[in-house]
């Protein structure tokens, strides 16, 4: 039995020796998967909107699309990862609810701009995304396996894959 | 400055708890008057939520439920969500078109979808209407918007909203039931951060 580690919005977490990282209920937040495939060195993790407001106080990096994933790089790299074998898998950004007759448009789209922004910080730093499954309106969860570096996708009523 | 709500009092919680009570105990009504049925509530929680635990507040991450999203503006800002489960789901529509059914969560067709949108609506009107002529706040809540997923995904949207300024959210929960377990739905109330200090000021004794 490998043994699975859960990955709630706004946590990290690093696993080697065929762990299976586990995030659920994923909506408009984005999950980022990498990987050095040497190693065998699994990271993910959950972010729930863009940008940092590095202006305010105390923030928790590990929500926001930037910071979470440049706190994701540097702790991959502590692990033992080559940080140029990086490679990236991201998943999520549904939007699951309609904005039509909504107050509160930007809310409810923003998990377009979580993925814009996630992608946008994994090209900043030279990372490549070798699979993306993101966007829809429905919810995901995923399991991320550090043997393989494949990531599976469950939903409702949408096919399950393999990224 | 932003309102913290990692350190409310006691006292700020009751207040909390007395809105889910004046509110809910409303939408309760309205919801008992709907279906001709007796529809009792629970005592409200005021829960503070950690991000991490947020989409397993009603249970798994995965379960499937239907969720109604409403928000509202005016005086007071914030977002309501009513969610229901399979087993609720398919007791409710039973009622409301005075019909047996098995319907299926996943194959609502738009009649159903409707139905639950309206009812939705009519608990959210009645919310928000104790609460404003309880505190003379007044508010106008969106056209309501259904998503059938897991309870998770739909969860983690109210959660985003809050994250923005906090790592935890404030929800006001209050559970409705027929007494029989087979009706079993949640109505959460999320004020806004600037709302959360409108609400407390508005009940503060005596004024």
């Amino acid at each position: 039995m490998k043994s699975t580690t859960r990955v709630g919005m706004a946590e990290l977490r690093i696993v080697k020796n065929n762990e299976i990282l586990v995030s659920m209920g994923i909506g408009s937040c984005v999950v980022v998967a990498l990987y050095d495939g040497v190693e065998k060195i699994a990271g993910l993790v959950h972010i729930m909107l863009p940008y940092c407001n590095r202006a305010r106080d105390n923030p928790n990096p590990l929500k926001f699309a930037d910071t979470g994933i440049e706190e994701l790089i540097r702790q991959m790299v502590d692990a033992g990862a080559d940080r140029r074998r990086l490679v990236a898998k991201i998943a999520g950004g549904a939007q699951m609810f309609s904005s039509l007759n909504s107050f509160n448009k930007e809310i409810l789209a923003i998990g377009d701009r979580n993925v814009e922004a996630v992608i946008r910080t994994l090209d900043e730093n030279g990372i490549r995304i070798i699979a993306q499954e993101t966007g829809g309106n429905f919810g995901r969860s995923i399991e991320f396996h550090s043997d393989s570096g494949i990531m599976f996708i469950r939903t409702v009523g949408h096919e399950s894959k393999q990224i | 400055m932003s309102f913290d709500v990692e350190n409310l009092s006691v006292i700020d919680l009751d207040k909390f708890k007395e809105i889910g009570n004046i509110g809910a105990g409303n939408a309760a009504t309205s919801l008992s008057k709907l279906l001709n049925k007796r529809i009792n509530m629970n005592v409200p929680e005021v829960k503070l939520i950690n991000l991490e635990n947020a989409v397993d507040i009603i249970g798994g991450a995965e379960t499937l439920v239907a969720g109604v999203y409403v928000d509202f503006k005016g005086d007071i800002q914030g977002t309501i969500l009513y969610l229901l489960d399979s087993t609720s789901l398919s007791k409710l529509l039973e009622l409301l078109m005075n019909k047996e059914t098995d319907t299926q969560i996943s194959e609502l067709n738009d009649i159903e979808a409707s139905a639950i949108i309206e009812v939705a609506n009519i608990m959210s009107g009645s919310y928000l209407m104790a609460l404003s002529s309880f505190t003379g706040l007044k508010a106008v809540h969106s056209v309501p918007n259904l998503s059938i997923d897991m309870a998770g995904a739909i969860l983690s949207v109210p959660v985003i909203e809050y994250g923005a300024y906090g790592d935890k959210t404030l929800f006001i929960e209050s559970q409705l039931t027929d007494g029989t377990e087979q009706i079993n739905n949640y109505f959460f109330l999320i004020p806004g951060i600037t709302t959360c200090p409108v609400l407390l000021k508005a009940l503060e004794v005596g004024t």
